[in-house]
């Protein structure tokens, strides 16, 4: 069973703080954003894949599955891995909350 | 993008001058050359900020262009017992088993086979996912018959199996019967065929246990089809047992009126601490396993009353076969080294390049075996190698809570996941979920490599390497299988012995060994943490493997079954030290209390750093806080941390000279240190969760010193070695060199 921790869609205060530093350490109520973003299932957990050593990443998801490969979201790429994370907590705050993150 | 394609592994792991190392290679196809030379390592890290990867060449015939093959490896474990006069003749037939599955629907896996496929003769008996037992007979004519009983096993119970032929009658009985009541069971039962038509039960192939085979390769037939989960008691009889025959045959000795029709009854609560599986039936038709089924595991007739294997061997008379354990690759070699006579003793490599390829076969020269070239020693803790060996959790998982953030794949661990046959570290499930408790390194360790992006183990303690070098003070190199097998009389050799950053796996005769060093005098330098953790065991007779049993208590990735908590290999109770009575802390000073994995932290001095007998450590040292700076973490104290504890064993007299502070969340303590699980368990609210830098003085003159955290030696590089964990580093180590005793 994932984290049943609730992520309130209004506390964009939260991730503004991601924002400015998605590398943490992280105020308490962020972190406990934050684990319950990065627990999920194996089968399809976002990872980076390094596409040139200590410069390059794509952003993919694992299998789950031994011996089978992860699966490359090749629009996804990425020089430095802060801004990966960024992207990927976009992307896990509409998974979550069902909406998309606006903080424009 | 950057993909892996080569990668090798060699004989040895550690030679003296004079002695011959093989490397084993294979490249996946577009590699067709590559060029191989002999280097000694100076540095790996390549990250940013960091070292870089600096190698010298050394002058040897390796060096050359070499061409690139496929090497085939066969993994997953069975036993082969040679064709022999037992079989001889063999008409009528029973088979029978108490067999465990614990991967039932996978796939068709063989329990007994011995059958010539192309010739269609002999006999295979099979768990069917959907058929339960199933079994084949050669029709002599390049087919099988096959009898399937139709009902599906259930995963991890424990059936008695067996199948009978009548050749008169034509009749073939299967039987599968659970050995555990359940109400409702559906998984038991019976069926009655009648073969038609001609059979050839007789053959002269080898019969497999828990395999079937087509083809041989290097003397020996690979197994295919192998079965998940546990065998006991396979027999093999000459004619149609009763059910009654079929129960006396489960254990104990084959009952006198049955010994003419018996064929092989193997019983494998005998030789339990060898590869040896012994017939005790007249024939003596004794068989050998391959690829280290686990041994000393539960039998079906397991009580709960003995934990011991070797006190109730009967209670362990099964064997647990995997289809992804390994032994050795076996590859052809593709060159040799004769170290010569004249090469200082370092860390090396075989230094494989092809195009954008690269791999580093890492190995090390000792010095000659009568001798020490040094003062000091670095010791490589090459039984924790074996034990990170082949991690899979990266691409398996992720790891993304480990570290608090988005794991990072290198082309490395893809080529680990596209090579499941290098099979597993101790820190992975087998296919079958059971944890890996055998590695070995007699085959590629993907990620025990210099640069390997994941600083840890070898490329972690590349950072040691690269400052020792930059000091330029003299040192040769050990490896754990040089002191389990020298003992003291190796490290006796040295004024002082410097551990690398997470000697976390340790046989008895390696803590005996660093424990005697440091009470006749010697001087010990612990440079890292979690040290000295899990207890290993290697065997004699099986060089490259290791073996370790998670047992009750310990950070770990997977627990052993209770029961099972005692080593094959040497009868030891395995698990944790702490939990045999040897406590890290009686050891060093400190022992393992909390991990972390996203940042490292600093330390701080204590008023203990300014006693007099702590004097020497801080010459130069004006600073409060020590190693707020680090290649991993950007901090001394981090990954894994060690504190002091009179309760666990540290010496009375012991200074604590300096302690971490400031953990994050991500940093919890350790489970064997929690009795009640209380809210406040994160670095931030426990305070236990800290590192403690621990220096004593040790009977004969000898003492002790030791950092508390695998990430103390990422920080020596700072500053181009100008800072305060260098400086205190090196005057431990010139202190630790210098003979004069310690009051």
């Amino acid at each position: 069973m994932p984290s049943q921790y609730p992520i309130d869609p209004s506390r964009t205060d939260l991730a503004r703080e991601f924002m400015a530093n998605p590398m943490g350490p992280h105020s308490a109520a962020l972190q406990r954003i934050v684990t319950r973003m990065r627990d999920t299932e194996a089968a399809g957990r976002y990872v980076l894949v390094t596409r040139v050593p200590y410069k390059e990443w794509g952003l993919a998801q694992l299998s789950g599955q031994r011996g089978v490969d992860l699966t490359l979201l090749e629009d996804q790429v990425f020089t430095s891995i802060e801004d990966a994370e960024r992207a990927v907590f976009k992307l896990r705050w509409e998974l979550i909350t069902g909406a998309p993150l606006g903080l424009d | 993008m950057l993909e892996k394609k080569i990668a090798g592994y060699s004989d040895e792991i550690s030679v003296a001058p004079g002695e011959r190392i093989r490397f084993m290679v294979s490249c996946e196809p577009g590699i067709d050359r590559y060029q191989a030379d002999i280097v000694r390592l100076i540095s790996g890290d390549r990250q940013p900020g960091g070292p870089g990867y600096r190698d010298e060449l050394l002058s040897t015939p390796v060096s050359g262009e070499y061409p690139g093959r496929t090497q085939e490896t066969y993994c997953g474990s069975y036993a082969v017992v040679p064709h022999g006069p037992a079989f001889a003749g063999l008409n009528d037939l029973s088979l029978q088993a108490a067999i465990f599955p614990t991967l039932p629907s996978l796939r068709r896996a063989c329990l007994i086979s011995k059958l010539d496929v192309g010739a269609g003769r002999g006999f295979a008996l099979w768990t069917d996912p959907a058929d339960g037992l199933v079994l084949q007979l050669g029709d002599g004519a390049g087919g099988l018959q096959e009898f399937a009983l139709g009902l599906p096993f259930v995963a991890r119970e424990w059936y008695l199996v067996s199948a009978t032929y009548d050749v008169a009658s034509g009749e073939v009985r299967l039987r599968q019967q659970l050995l555990d009541a359940y109400a409702r069971d559906t998984s038991s039962g019976e069926a009655r065929h009648t073969s038609e038509g001609t059979t050839v039960v007789g053959c002269d192939a080898p019969l497999l246990i828990a395999a079937a085979s087509r083809e041989e390769a290097r003397g020996k037939p690979i197994g295919e089809m192998i079965f998940n989960g546990r065998i006991e008691r396979p027999v093999v009889a000459s004619r149609a047992l009763e059910r009654s025959e079929i129960e006396a045959l489960r254990s104990d000795a084959v009952p006198l009126a049955l010994r003419a029709d018996i064929c092989a009854a193997w019983d494998f609560a005998r030789a339990i601490e060898t590869d040896d599986i012994i017939d005790i039936s007249p024939n003596r038709a004794h068989g050998q396993l391959i690829n280290l089924p686990i041994r000393a595991v539960r039998g079906s007739s397991w009580t709960g009353e003995e934990l011991n294997f070797r006190h109730a061997p009967d209670q362990y008379a099964a064997i647990h076969f995997l289809d992804d354990s390994l032994y050795d690759c076996e590859w052809e070699a593709d060159f040799e080294l004769e170290v010569p006579a004249d090469t200082p003793s370092g860390l090396y490599a075989a230094r494989l390049t092809a195009g954008d390829q690269e791999d580093h076969i890492t190995f090390v020269v000792r010095p000659p075996r009568d001798r020490a070239t040094a003062s000091l020693a670095l010791l490589i803790p090459t039984a924790s190698y074996m034990a990170y060996g082949n991690s899979r959790g990266g691409i398996e998982f992720g790891a993304e809570l480990h570290g608090n953030r988005l794991a990072v794949i290198g082309p490395e661990d893809r080529y680990l996941n596209r090579h499941p046959e290098y099979g597993n570290s101790m820190y992975d499930n087998h296919n079958d979920g059971t944890g890996v408790c055998y590695s070995s390194r007699l085959r590629p360790l993907i990620n025990i490599r210099p640069t390997h992006h994941w600083l840890w183990q070898l490329s972690a303690d590349m950072h040691l390497v690269e400052w020792l070098e930059a000091q330029a003070i003299p040192f040769d190199v050990i490896t754990d299988e040089d002191m389990h097998q020298d003992g003291v009389s190796l490290l006796e050799r040295y004024s002082c012995v410097m551990t690398c950053s997470h000697p976390e796996y340790y046989s008895t005769p390696m803590w005996d060994a660093v424990h005697a060093f440091t009470q006749r005098g010697g001087r010990l330098m612990y440079m890292g943490g979690n040290g000295f953790y899990w207890r290993v065991a290697y065997r004699d007779d099986k060089p490259g493997a290791m073996e370790m049993r998670r047992t009750e208590d310990g950070s770990r990735s997977w627990a052993s079954e209770p029961g099972e908590y005692y080593m094959a290999f040497s009868g030891e109770y395995g698990g944790l030290w702490w939990r045999a009575g040897r406590t890290p802390q009686s050891l060093v000073g400190n022992g393992f209390i909390a991990q972390g994995f996203d940042h490292s932290s600093y330390f701080r001095r204590t008023p203990d750093s300014h006693d007099p007998r702590a004097a020497f450590i801080f010459e130069g040292v004006d600073d409060e806080i020590i190693g707020d700076f680090g290649l991993i973490g950007n901090g001394a104290a981090g990954l894994e941390l060690d504190s002091a504890s009179r309760g666990y064993g540290t010496p009375p007299h012991a200074l604590t000279v300096a302690t971490s502070e400031q953990h994050t969340d991500a940093y919890i303590r350790v489970n064997e240190d929690i009795g009640h699980m209380l809210l406040a368990i994160g670095g931030q609210d426990d305070p236990q969760v800290h590192a403690d830098v621990v220096f004593f003085e040790t009977p004969h003159g000898g003492a002790v010193f030791s950092t508390g955290s695998i990430g103390w030696s990422s920080a020596l590089f700072h500053n181009h070695h100008d800072n305060n964990v260098s400086r205190i580093t090196r005057n431990v180590l010139d202190r630790f060199l210098d003979t004069t005793p310690f009051a």
